[in-house]
């Protein structure tokens, strides 16, 4: 997938008539976000610069769009439905990939920064996501749906303006994460676009992880259950004792 | 102060956390109930995902009945015959109830029914309590004596096959009826996430007929071991118990029960059974409003 939009990028900019390729060169502030006690949220920044071919800076900035996105898991969506008076759970529809986490920042909104077929085939944008619906999700309620739920968790956003550039060669944006980030291996993927076109893109990866204490446990309840159902037990039974041990001495 | 829960995977204040068992805590000194019953709904209430609000609930109650029940057994009001039958239907229920709690996980119906399955317990309970403790209310004004006269077994349970005898608790009736109500708490422990004790302690009382004195330490007896065995049950099959989440409610929990059992000796018992009805139901009618308000989003998403 790299290499076919890295020629793409070396094929878009032959075809533009440039010598050499336009180059991003990208990193990020924490390639590794460590999940701990304290951990409340945090935010990411994207930052890096444009290496023009023979150092041409041209006179008007290029636009720039930084996506972030979480690793992909099968989602089901349920919609509620008013049953004799009660909300319950009806119809519902599966989607195959939905990133964990994805957010997208721009130096314009999406919509003026190339035509529909380039921000789906880049995924630029929650509605350009290609989430895999099962079956087809005829009227797309459903992914609507999900869109909504996600974007109130945190977990998808857009800032349409969220890319500064400075000088017409280094460029930012800062990425939020929440809370509720999910684990796993991310990718930041940073695209320049001119003339409605993706002229260069580069990728880098940031790991998130729990860590220290918050890992031991989660590993524990994951890989040795019973060892760690059997010390919760435990450990709810000597609160309780040491608790009726100080009662009695009132 | 924050806290991220490393099940829940969320976010949590601790001080809310500890106030909210702390408050349970209190209410369950009070008036002798393990407080499960609103452990659960506050939690999901906060935004705990249920599963981990019902099975962390289910680790803080084994903790929270243990100074009661070690209370009763130094005082002899344990009897561990009755307690060890009720558990074994705990323990087959916790099962029975496990397989129900992943079907309807499958079905992405749990949540709707962990609050359909609270209102209709809640309410029924509430309202027998509630009728209960106004005819109490009124013998007391007319200058009786505030307990019921005399017990006996409900005649279903009279009508059942084979006799054990239970001497602390006065009874000489068929093990299959505990049994069978041990079953009904165990599946309602790993559902609900509650010790049942509320439940449980009515049905001793008035279907099984045991002797008062009994009743209350055999129930967190029988409490202690059916809410461990569903700690087990939940952190092996949907590992979603938080001992973190738990093990805070339990601080609170602790120091509130001690507080509440100073506040219940100054009031009249009959008054704080009256209040506990009005409780239930209230926690009732909260969660059935819940259940028929237009829902502020129609989607719910659940991963794998």
């Amino acid at each position: 997938m790299t290499r076919r939009r890295a020629l793409f990028a070396v094929a878009a900019a032959a075809l533009t008539g440039a010598a050499a390729p336009t180059m991003l060169i990208s990193d990020l502030s924490q390639a590794r976000i460590e999940i701990d006690t304290t951990f409340k949220g945090a935010d990411l920044l994207v930052y890096g610069a444009i290496q023009y071919p023979a150092g041409a800076r041209p006179d008007r900035a290029p636009d720039i769009a930084v996506v972030v996105r979480g690793p992909a898991a099968p989602v089901t969506v349920r919609r509620k439905e008013r049953l004799a008076g009660i909300w319950v759970n009806a119809d519902s529809q599966r989607f195959e990939s939905v990133p964990g986490f994805y957010a997208v920042a721009t130096t314009r909104p999406i919509a003026e920064l190339a035509d529909d077929r380039t921000t789906a085939i880049y995924e630029i944008g929650v509605d350009n996501l290609q989430l895999s619906p099962v079956g087809g999700d005829a009227d797309r309620s459903f992914e609507a749906g999900l869109i909504a739920e996600k974007r109130r968790a945190g977990l998808f956003s857009e800032a349409s303006r969220g890319v500064t550039i400075t000088r017409g060669v280094l460029y930012r944006a800062r990425v939020a994460l929440p809370a509720a980030v999910p684990v796993g291996e991310y990718m930041a993927e940073i695209h320049m676009i001119r003339g409605g076109r993706v002229i260069a893109s580069s990728q880098v990866p940031i790991t998130i992880d729990k860590s220290g204490f918050e890992r031991w446990v989660y590993l524990m309840a994951q890989e040795y259950s019973l060892a760690y159902g059997l010390a919760a037990v435990a450990s709810a039974l000597l609160a309780g004792l040491v608790a009726s041990l100080i009662s009695r001495r009132d | 102060m924050d806290l991220y829960l490393p099940i829940a995977e969320m976010s949590v204040n601790v001080l809310v956390i500890i106030l909210l068992g702390g408050g349970v805590g209190f209410l369950s000194g009070m008036f002798g109930v393990g407080g499960g019953f609103l452990t659960t709904p506050l939690l999901i209430f906060y935004g705990i995902p249920p599963a981990v609000a019902v099975a962390s609930s289910a680790t803080q109650i084994t903790g929270a009945s243990v100074s009661g029940a070690l209370a009763y057994w130094r005082r002899g009001q344990v009897d561990v015959k009755m307690g060890l039958v009720l558990v074994a239907g705990g323990v087959v229920g916790a099962g029975l109830g496990q397989i129900v709690f992943r079907q309807l996980q499958k079905l992405g119906q749990i949540d709707v029914a962990i609050n359909l399955l609270y209102v209709l317990f809640l309410g029924t309970i509430g309202t027998l309590m509630l009728r209960q403790a106004l005819s109490e209310l009124r013998r007391v004004r007319a200058g009786g004596s505030a307990t019921p006269g005399g017990r006996r077994h409900h005649p279903w349970v009279a009508a059942l096959p084979g006799r054990m005898r239970f001497y602390k608790s006065g009874l000489y009736i068929s093990p299959l009826a505990p049994l069978l109500l041990g079953a009904l708490v165990g599946v309602l422990t790993v559902i609900l996430g509650i010790g049942g004790g509320f439940i449980m302690v009515p049905a001793m009382l008035y279907v099984l007929g045991m002797a008062a004195t009994a009743v209350v330490g055999t129930s967190l007896f029988q409490i202690i071991f059916v809410t461990a065995v569903t700690t087990l049950l939940h952190a092996t099959s949907s590992k979603s118990v938080d001992i973190v989440l738990a093990l805070l409610l339990l601080a609170g929990g602790v120091a509130g029960a001690q507080l509440g059992v100073r506040a219940a000796q100054r009031l009249r018992p009959e008054k704080l059974r009256l209040a506990l009805a009005l409780l239930v139901l209230a926690v009732a009618v909260r969660l059935l409003i819940g259940l028929t308000l237009a829902p502020a989003s129609l989607y719910t998403l659940q991963g794998e």
